[in-house]
């Protein structure tokens, strides 16, 4: 397969403090005369750095769909920038073969003030267009971008949507050999985004490369080749877009699980000085609580439908009769979800002296996608607490389905038709998103 | 650099349709369009005159067709000084989203400029007319003089524009060196007027050789430093305003790579 992209060794570095540029005056000037005198490449000591990418090397063949995915910040757009040439890289070479278009920024330069059909004009110039090109493929791309209406109006009349279909319509009909997408088909309506993504097959077809970035994970995985995942500026792996992403997912919730851990954490050592979380006169104490999964392990984040057992330990420092335990879990709003103890459920402890553990299994947690917070509490059967812990304990339910509300119970969809009788409901098949 | 001159002239068409687009922008929603290029510098005109000639008189006889003839080119300087500082700026999503030839950017105010420049014209021609005064044939140097402020200009704006990526400082201390810059250039007044002290301040004013070569032509008709004079000095200021052009030039190219990071 021929060659349209090969990225060798490839480097970028930013200044931090971006906003200030150079810190001071002083260093900027002597900077300015440092370079004046031909030592430009020497940077003034104090400067701080950082890589947004390191040592990528990649390769993307004629007619090849990469697709690059990876968290906020870990350099893809800063890749495409380079890509593009937008960004020269520090280290390293890029090399592309054939016209390319970015569709980084849909209608960068347009003036608001004036009319889509001038706009087209400047921006297909801008985009590296001739004007007779321009001119055979006005009606293209004015139909393309569904604007007939509209075209003769000022651009800040358009609405959003609006403006981004024109400013992909004309960057589409550049005819590149290599196509540079970065985050645009979540824009639009439907209706576009099909549009757009057939504009693309039709690419595909004819043989031209194609850069796509997007957090939208389905998308990627239906229409790359090949996916490259990039990591804190390098490429964490590459490959089959269904293995990488999955590798990349696991990993996403690896990390959220340590962050929920850590907060949970930070709860628990607040709660200590913290009167509002905890009170009681702690004749017992309730002390380790956990969160375990069905795996047996214990987790902060949990999929809708999962079981979850609520394990304690506590130590009655005297001997205690007819305690009560009970828990409850809060949505992250306060809103109560479920609350229950061992009285209201007519459970009887005699009495405890010493340590143990209890722990609460519950066999499915049928709550809807959310952040939510566990109490605790073990007090005498009129209420008097021994030791209570209030929103102290944070947990997250995950669900790939959206739907609303507080709880989930279990469920189907039965249709029944006079064609083909009853069927129960299947979710389509869908990946990621 | 000589290759990215040439490239520059690639770009020709880009510059143009984006001074079109600026001078189509500018006055867009206005009722009077087109007709503000010439309407704004006849007001400040008129502000001036007033005041000079009858507030603080200078006694400049047929005031308004000198000043008219040192003003006129002033502004065009001072707006494309002002607008090109902010030009790169300015046009940040297309330098930092869009492969973009940043040196397009500068140029683009000032050719705009000059257009409202030349739209300006016939209020220095309506002044001429008022006056009964009829343009000397030095106005064949129109051109030339036209040529140097344009490369004067380009010299100057390239090198803020490229400043004021580094130092937004630089917007606010152009706006207040133009003010002073203003008032030191005989416009308002004739250069003979400036004490022998400070005449030494005009012989280092580009501005003040260019502001006098205008007035010299429409409104003096002689030349006070002789032909031989007048083309020595032409020539010196053609010379220092293209060797500035390069220098800007190359200092553009140097931290252009730089300016997407900051835009």
């Amino acid at each position: 397969m021929a060659i349209a992209v090969s990225i060798v060794g490839l480097s970028k570095r930013f200044r931090k403090h971006r906003d200030r540029g150079i810190l001071t005056l002083k260093s900027g000037f002597l900077r300015l005369l440092g370079s004046a005198m031909g030592r430009g490449k020497e940077r003034a000591p104090g400067d701080q750095y950082f890589y947004a990418l390191q040592e990528i090397n990649l390769v993307v063949g004629h007619g090849e769909t990469v697709g690059i995915i990876g968290r906020n910040g870990s350099g893809k757009s800063t890749l495409l920038k380079l890509l593009s040439g937008i960004m020269k890289p520090t280290t390293g070479q890029v090399t592309v073969k054939g016209k390319l278009s970015a569709l980084i920024e849909l209608g960068a330069g347009f003036h608001p003030e004036i009319s889509g059909r001038e706009n087209i004009f400047i921006n297909g110039i801008i985009l590296g267009l001739s004007r007779d090109a321009l001119r055979l493929k006005f009606d293209e791309i004015v139909s393309f971008a569904g604007l007939e209406d509209f075209i003769d109006a000022p651009v800040r009349t358009y609405s959003s949507g609006m403006y981004v279909r024109l400013g992909f319509s004309i960057a589409i009909h550049v005819d590149p050999d290599v196509l540079l997408i970065d985050e645009i088909l979540s824009v639009g309506d439907e209706k576009f985004a099909h549009k757009c993504i057939d504009k693309m097959a039709e690419f595909k077809k004819t043989g031209k490369s194609i850069v796509l970035v997007s957090h939208n994970l389905g998308q990627i995985e239906k229409f790359c080749d090949r996916v490259i995942w990039i990591e804190k500026g390098r490429i964490a792996a590459e490959g089959a877009p269904r293995r990488v992403i999955d590798a990349y997912l696991q990993y996403i919730a690896k990390e959220e699980e340590e962050l929920y851990a850590a907060l949970t954490e930070k709860d628990a050592i607040e709660e200590i000085s913290d009167d509002a979380k905890r009170w009681g006169s702690r004749q017992v104490e309730i002390g380790n609580v956990q969160m375990v999964g069905g795996d047996g392990r214990e987790r902060h984040i949990f999929q809708t439908g999962e079981p979850m057992t609520v394990g304690m330990s506590f130590r009655a420092k005297e001997w205690i009769e007819e305690p009560v335990f009970g828990i409850a879990i809060y949505r992250s709003d306060g809103v109560l979800c479920y609350g229950t103890n061992t009285h209201l459920e007519r459970l009887e402890i005699k009495a405890l002296e010493g340590e143990g553990r209890l722990s609460v299994p519950l066999e499915r947690l049928d709550l809807v996608e959310g952040s939510y917070y566990l109490d605790v509490a073990v007090h005498k059967e009129d209420g008097t607490p021994y030791d209570y812990h209030h929103r102290s304990y944070r947990f997250a339910v995950r669900s790939t389905i959206k739907d609303i509300g507080i709880y989930r119970p279990v469920h189907q969809w039965v249709l029944e038709t006079e064609q083909e009788g009853k069927t129960i409901l299947e979710p389509r098949e869908a990946h990621g998103e | 650099m000589i290759r990215d001159i040439l490239k520059l002239k690639r770009h020709g068409m880009l510059i143009r349709v984006l001074v079109a687009r600026d001078l189509k922008a500018r006055y867009r929603g206005s009722v009077l369009g087109f007709l503000w290029s010439f309407l704004n510098p006849l007001c400040l005109m008129l502000v001036y005159a007033l005041v000079f000639s009858f507030y603080l008189r200078t006694g400049t006889d047929k005031y308004a067709a000198f000043l008219c003839s040192g003003l006129l080119p002033w502004i065009w300087f001072q707006s494309s000084l002002m607008e090109g500082t902010l030009s790169i700026v300015g046009g940040s999503n297309l330098v930092s989203k869009a492969l973009f030839p940043a040196e397009v950017l500068p140029l683009v105010p000032v050719l705009a400029n000059l257009v409202h420049f030349l739209l300006g014209l016939p209020i220095l021609a309506l002044f001429l007319g008022i006056y009964k005064i009829v343009p000397s044939w030095l106005v064949v140097f129109l051109p030339v003089l036209l040529l140097i402020q344009l490369l004067l200009t380009v010299g100057f704006v390239l090198f803020l524009a490229t400043m004021n990526v580094f130092y937004r400082d630089t917007q606010h201390i152009v706006a207040n060196l133009l003010t002073l810059w203003f008032f030191l250039s005989p416009i308002v007044y004739e250069s003979e007027h400036v004490p022998a002290a400070f005449q030494w301040t005009l012989k280092l004013n580009p501005m003040a050789y260019l502001t006098r070569g205008y007035q010299e032509m429409f409104y003096y008709h002689t030349l006070h430093a002789g032909y031989a004079g007048f083309a020595l000095g032409l020539v010196v200021l053609l010379f220092l305003s293209v060797a500035l052009c390069l220098g800007s030039y190359w200092m553009f190219l140097r931290y252009k790579d730089e300016f997407v990071e900051l835009v």
